[in-house]
C-alpha cells in the first residue's frame, strides 16, 4: 500500500519578531521587512505525513507552499526533513490572496498534482491566525476533513482515522480517503533535519532561483533530477482569473490603526509595606474586595 | 429578508455562551440594520432551544432535527447552513471561534463565496468608500480584530459577497437577555432537503467532552501572572492570593507557553476573555493580544519590576517591585485587615 499525500506548508513573517514597518500602506503584510520562518503547525502535519510514509514506504509525500520566490526555503527546510518533492505556486497573479483566493489557488495546483489521498496541513499559520485554508481548500476540492488533528491513528487503503483534541475534549474519527486533515500544535513535533538529506537537497532550486545563479551549475542541476524544485505560475495551473489574488478576495481591508490605550490615571505604588496595605484598606473599603 | 442570522452551538441540548452572547450583539446591530435577528439550530431533539433563545430576541428560529446531525460532524451542518444561507440570503452570519465555528465557517464561506473573518473583537455597522471603484457601501459589517502579531488593529468589510461572516471568541461579546417574554417564530426544516446520504461519512468512534471545569470567566476577582513568575513554582502563590481573595487564576501566552500553567487559563485574544471587578497583573508585560482580553476589567492592578511595563498604562494601581516581595505582602494586609 502507498499514498499520495501533500502536505500544504506556509513560510511566515515570524510573529514574535515583528516590527513596526510591518503593514504596507495599503493594508497588506510588507514580508520583506520580516524574517520568515516555517509556519510551526505546518511541521507538526509534516511530521504526520512522514509518519505514514514510515510505515507505507511507497508513499510520496509532496510539499506545496503559495508565496514569493523565497518561499523555496521552506520546500528545501522540508526534503531536509524526509518529504520527496516540493511544489511552489508563485507569481504577480496571487499577489493580495485572502484565505479563500488562496484555497482556490491551491486547491487548483492540487488538481495538476494527480491522484490525492492525504492533504494535511497546518490548523493555523502564525501570521493571521485564521485556520480558514484547509476546510476551505477541502471545499472546494470537494473533500470531507477533519480539523484539531493530534494523531492519524490509522490508515488503511480506503479509510483513515484520527484523533483531535478541540477545546473540551477528543474525539476519534474515522473517514474515507480522499482527506484532507488539519494539525494542532499539540501534535508531535516535527523530526530534525537529515544530515545526509540536507547534503542532498541543499541545491534544489526553483526556476526563478535557478536563474539568478552562474552557468556552471546548470549541468550538474540538469543531471539530478531529485534537485527540481517545481515552480508554477497562474498559466501553469487551470483556473478563472476571477478567483484569483485580489478579484478572488471577498474581505478586504478597510483600514489598520496602530492601537493606543488611553493611559488611565494611575497610583504609583512600591513594594513598602505600609502603602500595600494602604491599597488593600482602600479596595476593601470600596468593596472591590472582601 | 437579508436577515442577521446565528448558528447556534449546541452540546447536551444547552445552547452554548458564545451563542447567546452573538445573538445579544446581533439584536443590536439588526436593530440598526432595521432587519431581524434569526437563528439556527443543527442537532437532534431541539424542542427546547426556542426557551432559551427567544428571550435574547431572536425573530425567528430554524431548527434542523434530525438523529444524524448530532454530535457535530462537518459536512451536515455545513450542507444545511450552506443550502439554507442560498435559500434565506442573509446579510450577515455569526458563528462562536470555537472548533465548532472555526471547522464549519471557512466551509460555508467557501461554498458560498462570501469573505469569513475569524476571531473578531468588535463588530459595528459603517459605511465603506471603495476609491479604487468609485463607490460607496452603506451599512456594511466591519469586522474588527486584531491583526498580525499585535500593534495593530484591522478592520474588514466585505462589500459585495453575502453573507458578511465573522466568527468570535467565547466571552469577547457581553450575553444579555433582551426581554423574557419574547417569543420568535419557529420553523422545522426539512432535513432531507437540506442533506444527502453522502454527507454522513464520518463516523464518531470515540468522543469525550468536558463541561469546562474552571470558570475564569465568570470569576469577579482574577489573578493573573506571566512570564515574570519564572515557574510553575511561582505560580503557588497566585493560587494562594486567589484562594484568598475569592478569585481565579488567569494567565498569559508566555507563561502558558513556558508550561506554568494549563492552556485553559490563558487570557487574551487567542484565550478567554474576561471583564472580572478586578484583574490583577503579576509579571505580565501587557503586549495587545493580551490586552485584548482584560481591558474591560473595572480595575486593574499591575504587579511588575519594570516601571515602564505596557500593562502599567492601564492600570488603577502601579506596584513598581518584584511579585515574589508584592504578592505574600498582600495575602498579609488582606488577612489582617478583612473580617
Ligand atoms: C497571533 C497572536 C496571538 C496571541 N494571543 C495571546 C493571548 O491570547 N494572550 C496572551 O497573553 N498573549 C498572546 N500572544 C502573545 C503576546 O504577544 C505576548 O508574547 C505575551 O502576552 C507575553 O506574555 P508575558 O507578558 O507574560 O511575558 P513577557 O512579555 O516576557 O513579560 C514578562 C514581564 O514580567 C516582568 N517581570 C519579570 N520578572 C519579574 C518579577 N520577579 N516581578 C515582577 N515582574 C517581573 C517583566 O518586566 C515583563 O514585563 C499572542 C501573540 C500572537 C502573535
Ligand atoms: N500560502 C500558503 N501556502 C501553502 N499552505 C498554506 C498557505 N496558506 C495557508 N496554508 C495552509 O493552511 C493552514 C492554515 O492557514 P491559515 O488559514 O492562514 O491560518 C496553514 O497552516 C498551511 O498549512
Amino acid at each position: 500500500m502507498k499514498f499520495n499525500i501533500v502536505v500544504l506548508a506556509k513560510q511566515v513573517p515570524d510573529t514574535k519578531n515583528v516590527g513596526k514597518d510591518a503593514m504596507k500602506a495599503d493594508g497588506t503584510v510588507n514580508r520583506a521587512a520580516l524574517p520568515a520562518i516555517f509556519n510551526p503547525e505546518d511541521l507538526n502535519a509534516l511530521e504526520q505525513a512522514l509518519r505514514i510514509k514510515d510505515k507505507f514506504p511507497g508513499t510520496t509525500v509532496s510539499l506545496l507552499s503559495m508565496g514569493p520566490v523565497r518561499a523555496a526555503e521552506v520546500l528545501r527546510e522540508g526534503l531536509y526533513r524526509g518529504a520527496d518533492k516540493g511544489y511552489l505556486l508563485s507569481g504577480r497573479e496571487f499577489a493580495g490572496s485572502d484565505s479563500l483566493a488562496t484555497s482556490y489557488a491551491l486547491s487548483c495546483a492540487i488538481r495538476k498534482m494527480g491522484k490525492v489521498d492525504m492533504i494535511i496541513c497546518g490548523r493555523q499559520a502564525i501570521d493571521g491566525d485564521t485556520a480558514q485554508t484547509g476546510p476551505q481548500v477541502a471545499e472546494k476540492l470537494g473533500f470531507p476533513q477533519i480539523t484539531y488533528a493530534e494523531e492519524i491513528v490509522d490508515v488503511t487503503e480506503k479509510t483513515i482515522t484520527v484523533k483531535r483534541r478541540v477545546e473540551r475534549g477528543v474525539e476519534v474519527l474515522k473517514g474515507k480517503l480522499p482527506m484532507l486533515v488539519t494539525v494542532n500544535g499539540t501534535a508531535a513535533p516535527c523530526r530534525p533535519r537529515n544530515a545526509k538529506r540536507v547534503m542532498k537537497y541543499k541545491y534544489a532550486k526553483t526556476a526563478s532561483e535557478l536563474q539568478a545563479v552562474g552557468t556552471d551549475y546548470m549541468e550538474f542541476y540538469e543531471e539530478h533530477d531529485y534537485l527540481h524544485l517545481v515552480e508554477w505560475g497562474a498559466n501553469d495551473i487551470e483556473h478563472d482569473p476571477k478567483w484569483l489574488g485580489l478579484s478572488g478576495s471577498p474581505t478586504k481591508v478597510k483600514g489598520i490603526e496602530n492601537v493606543v490605550f488611553t493611559a488611565k490615571e494611575s497610583k504609583k505604588l512600591t513594594a513598602d509595606d505600609a502603602e500595600i496595605e494602604g491599597m488593600i484598606k482602600e479596595l476593601i473599603a470600596n468593596h472591590t474586595i472582601g | 429578508m437579508n436577515n442577521l442570522i446565528v448558528y447556534l452551538e449546541i452540546e447536551d441540548g444547552i445552547v452554548a455562551d458564545v451563542s447567546l452572547e452573538l445573538l445579544t450583539k446581533g439584536r443590536t446591530l439588526a436593530d440598526e440594520l432595521k432587519c431581524n435577528l434569526e437563528a439556527v439550530a443543527i442537532g437532534y431533539q431541539l424542542d427546547k432551544i426556542g426557551e432559551q433563545v427567544f428571550p435574547y430576541g431572536v425573530d425567528m428560529l430554524y431548527l434542523a432535527d434530525d438523529k444524524r446531525l448530532s454530535p457535530y460532524t462537518t459536512l451536515p451542518h455545513a450542507s444545511v447552513l450552506v443550502n439554507l444561507f442560498k435559500e434565506i440570503k442573509p446579510q450577515i452570519a455569526f458563528m462562536g471561534a470555537t472548533s465548532v465555528g472555526r471547522d464549519l465557517g471557512p466551509r460555508v464561506s467557501s461554498a458560498l463565496f462570501s469573505g469569513l473573518t475569524a476571531d473578531c473583537t468588535a463588530l459595528e455597522i459603517g459605511t465603506y468608500e471603495d476609491r479604487k471603484a468609485r463607490k460607496t457601501y452603506e451599512n456594511l459589517l466591519y469586522q474588527i480584530r486584531p491583526a498580525f502579531g499585535g500593534n495593530i488593529v484591522a478592520t474588514i468589510v466585505n462589500p459585495d459577497c453575502r453573507p458578511q461572516m465573522a466568527t468570535v471568541r467565547e466571552g469577547v461579546m457581553k450575553k444579555e437577555i433582551r426581554d423574557p417574554n419574547h417569543k420568535g417564530t419557529v420553523k422545522k426544516l426539512d432535513v432531507s432537503k437540506y442533506v444527502s446520504d453522502e454527507d454522513f461519512v464520518m463516523e464518531v468512534i470515540e468522543r469525550h467532552m468536558e463541561k469546562s471545569k474552571l470558570n475564569i470567566k465568570g470569576a469577579p476577582i482574577i489573578v493573573a501572572g506571566g512570564y515574570g513568575m519564572g515557574s510553575a513554582e511561582n505560580f503557588k502563590m497566585l493560587f494562594d492570593l486567589a484562594d484568598t481573595l475569592g478569585g481565579e487564576v488567569g494567565a498569559s501566552r508566555a507563561a502558558v507557553d513556558a508550561g506554568f500553567v494549563e492552556h485553559e487559563r490563558q487570557i487574551g485574544q487567542t484565550g478567554v476573555t474576561v471583564r472580572p471587578k478586578l484583574y490583577i497583573a503579576c509579571g505580565i508585560s501587557g503586549q495587545i493580544q493580551h490586552i485584548a482580553g482584560m481591558q474591560e476589567s473595572s480595575m486593574i492592578i499591575a504587579i511588575n519590576n519594570d516601571a515602564n511595563a505596557p500593562i502599567n498604562t492601564i492600570a488603577d494601581y502601579v506596584i513598581t517591585g518584584n511579585v515574589e516581595e508584592v504578592v505574600p505582602k498582600m495575602i498579609k494586609y488582606y488577612r489582617k485587615n478583612s473580617k
